[in-house]
C-alpha cells in the first residue's frame, strides 16, 4: 500500500528486523547444539554446521541490511527529523521508519556477534 | 595513624587476605585461572573508565553547560557514545573472550581422572579407561578415591565430570574456572597447574542441604610422585584385621563403604580403604584425625547437615573408637 509516495510502515515493518536477528539466533543455538548433542566426539570438525550457519548468517544480513535501506531511503526522503510529538499520519510514519532503521542497525550488530563464535570454533570442544 | 587511616588499613589487609590462600582466584596455580585472571584485571580496568566517563558526562549535564542541545550534537552522542562504542568494545571482548577458549579446552596430554559430583561429596577415580568425551556416563574402574584429587603438575590433567543425583559445579578457584557436573552428560574439565601445592575446591552450584560443606582438595605434586601416589592408592588396605575392622562390617559400615582387602565392600558412601592418606574427611570439612572420625560415626548429622550417613552414636563409646583407630591406620 502506498501511502505519501511510499510504503506505509506499520508494526510487522517494525519488528521485521529484529525477527529475522530472533530466527537467526534459534537456528545457530539449535543447529550446534543438536550437532554436538551427543557429545561423542568432540575434537571433530563440525565443517557443514559453520557452513550452514554462515550461509544463514549471510542471508540474514542481506534482508536486514535491505530492511534498513528500505527505512534509510523513506525517513531521509521525509526530511529525516527526529521530534515525533505530533499527532499526524507523517509524524507516525517518520517515527516508525526511524524505529525501524534503528532496530535493523541492533539486529545487524546481534546477528554478527552469534555468529563470531563460527570463525572460532573448528569443534564441539 | 588517624582513625579513618587505621580503618582503612585494616579494611586492605582483610581484602588482600582474602586475595590468597588455597581458595582464592586472585593466586592462581593454573593456566586456565590466569587467564581468566587477566580477562578479570581487563574488565575491571575498562569498567572503572566507562564508570568515569559516564559520571563525567552526569556531571557535565547537571552543572555544566544550560542551554539546549541541539539534534545534531543530541544525535551525534547518541550514535557515537551509545551504539559505536558499545559495539565496538563488545565485539572486541567478545572476541577475545572466544579465541581463549579452544585453546584451554585443546586436548589433554596427562592422565583422566573420573569425578562423579554426589550429594554432598565427590566421588574420584585415577587411570579411568575410556576416550575423552566418548561418554555420556563416567567410565567404570580405575583406581577409587573421595574428596581428593592428585594431579601432575605441568601436565594437561583431564577431569571428567558426572552426577548421579542433581546438578552440582567442580570449582578449584586457582586453578580453573567452573564446569557443571550434570546428571546424564559428561562434561570434561583440562587443569594444567603451573606450580605444586594443596588447593581448596568447592561444589559452586546449589545442591541441597550440605551444598556448602561438599569441598574437596586438589594436590598438585611432580609427574613421579603423583604415579607413586596412584599406586599406593590402588593397593588394598595397610590393616585389614583387628576389633576395629571387624566392628566395622560387623554394624553395617560395610553397606555403604568400601575398605579393599576387607569385607567391606558398600557402594555408597565414599571409599574408605585410604582414608588416613587424605588430608581431610567428610568432604573438605574436617581434618583427618581419629578424633574426628569419632565424632563423625557418633553424630554426622550433627557435623555435616544433610549427610546421607545416620549417627551411630547408639554404639558403645569403646566401639566406636575402635573404628576411628583402624580408620586412622588407613594411609
Amino acid at each position: 500500500m502506498q501511502v505519501f509516495g511510499k510504503t506505509q510502515d506499520n508494526l510487522w515493518t517494525l519488528v521485521a528486523a529484529p525477527t529475522i536477528w530472533g530466527f537467526h539466533f534459534l537456528f545457530s543455538y539449535f543447529l550446534a547444539a543438536y550437532r554436538c548433542a551427543p557429545n561423542d566426539d568432540i575434537f571433530n570438525t563440525i565443517g557443514g554446521t559453520r557452513a550452514a550457519i554462515a550461509g544463514v548468517t549471510a542471508v540474514c544480513l542481506l534482508l536486514i541490511l535491505l530492511i534498513a535501506r528500505r527505512a534509510w531511503r523513506e525517513w531521509r526522503a521525509d526530511g529525516g527529523g527526529y521530534s515525533n510529538n505530533q499527532d499526524t499520519p507523517e509524524a507516525r510514519e517518520r517515527f516508525l521508519e526511524f524505529s525501524t532503521l534503528l532496530l535493523a542497525a541492533l539486529s545487524f550488530a546481534a546477528v554478527v556477534f552469534e555468529t563470531l563464535p563460527v570463525l572460532v570454533f573448528w569443534d564441539c570442544r | 595513624m588517624t582513625r579513618p587511616g587505621t580503618i582503612a588499613a585494616g579494611l586492605s589487609g582483610a581484602v588482600l587476605t582474602g586475595c590468597q590462600g588455597a581458595q582464592s582466584a586472585f593466586d592462581p596455580a593454573g593456566v586456565e585461572a590466569e587467564r581468566v585472571l587477566t580477562l578479570f584485571w581487563i574488565m575491571l580496568a575498562g569498567g572503572t573508565a566507562i564508570w568515569i566517563v559516564v559520571i563525567g558526562v552526569s556531571y557535565y549535564a547537571a552543572r555544566g553547560k544550560s542551554g539546549p542541545y541541539s539534534d545534531r550534537s543530541g544525535i551525534r552522542l547518541i550514535v557515537w557514545g551509545g551504539c559505536v562504542f558499545p559495539a565496538v568494545v563488545l565485539a572486541g571482548l567478545l572476541w577475545w573472550g572466544l579465541t581463549m577458549m579452544p585453546e584451554l579446552r585443546r586436548a589433554a596430554d596427562g592422565p583422566t581422572i573420573a569425578v562423579s559430583a554426589e550429594r554432598f561429596w565427590w566421588r574420584v577415580a585415577y587411570a579411568v579407561e575410556g576416550e575423552p568425551g566418548v561418554i555420556r556416563n563416567l567410565p567404570r574402574g580405575g583406581v577409587p578415591s573421595a574428596n581428593e584429587i592428585w594431579i601432575p603438575l605441568g601436565k594437561r590433567t583431564e577431569i571428567l565430570l558426572s552426577s548421579p543425583d542433581v546438578i552440582h559445579s567442580f570449582w578449584v578457584p586457582p586453578l580453573a574456572g567452573k564446569m557443571d557436573a550434570i546428571p546424564g552428560r559428561v562434561n570434561r574439565l583440562v587443569l594444567e597447574p603451573t606450580r605444586p601445592g594443596v588447593f581448596n575446591g568447592a561444589c559452586a552450584e546449589y545442591c541441597g542441604t550440605a551444598h556448602t560443606y561438599m569441598g574437596f582438595r586438589v594436590v598438585v605434586v611432580p609427574e613421579a610422585e603423583f604415579e607413586a601416589y596412584v599406586a599406593s592408592q590402588a593397593l588394598p588396605a595397610a590393616t585389614t584385621d583387628g576389633s576395629g575392622a571387624r566392628l566395622f562390617v560387623q554394624n553395617g559400615c560395610a553397606a555403604c563403604h568400601t575398605v579393599r582387602g576387607t569385607a567391606a565392600d558398600g557402594d555408597v558412601g565414599p571409599d574408605l580403604t585410604h582414608v588416613a592418606s587424605r588430608r581431610t574427611i567428610a568432604a573438605g570439612l574436617l581434618p583427618t584425625t581419629v578424633e574426628n572420625f569419632a565424632a563423625f560415626i557418633r553424630s554426622a548429622e550433627h557435623i555435616k547437615p544433610g549427610v546421607e550417613m545416620p549417627a551411630f552414636g547408639i554404639l558403645p563409646e569403646e566401639e566406636i573408637t575402635a573404628i576411628a583407630q583402624w580408620l586412622g591406620k588407613l594411609e
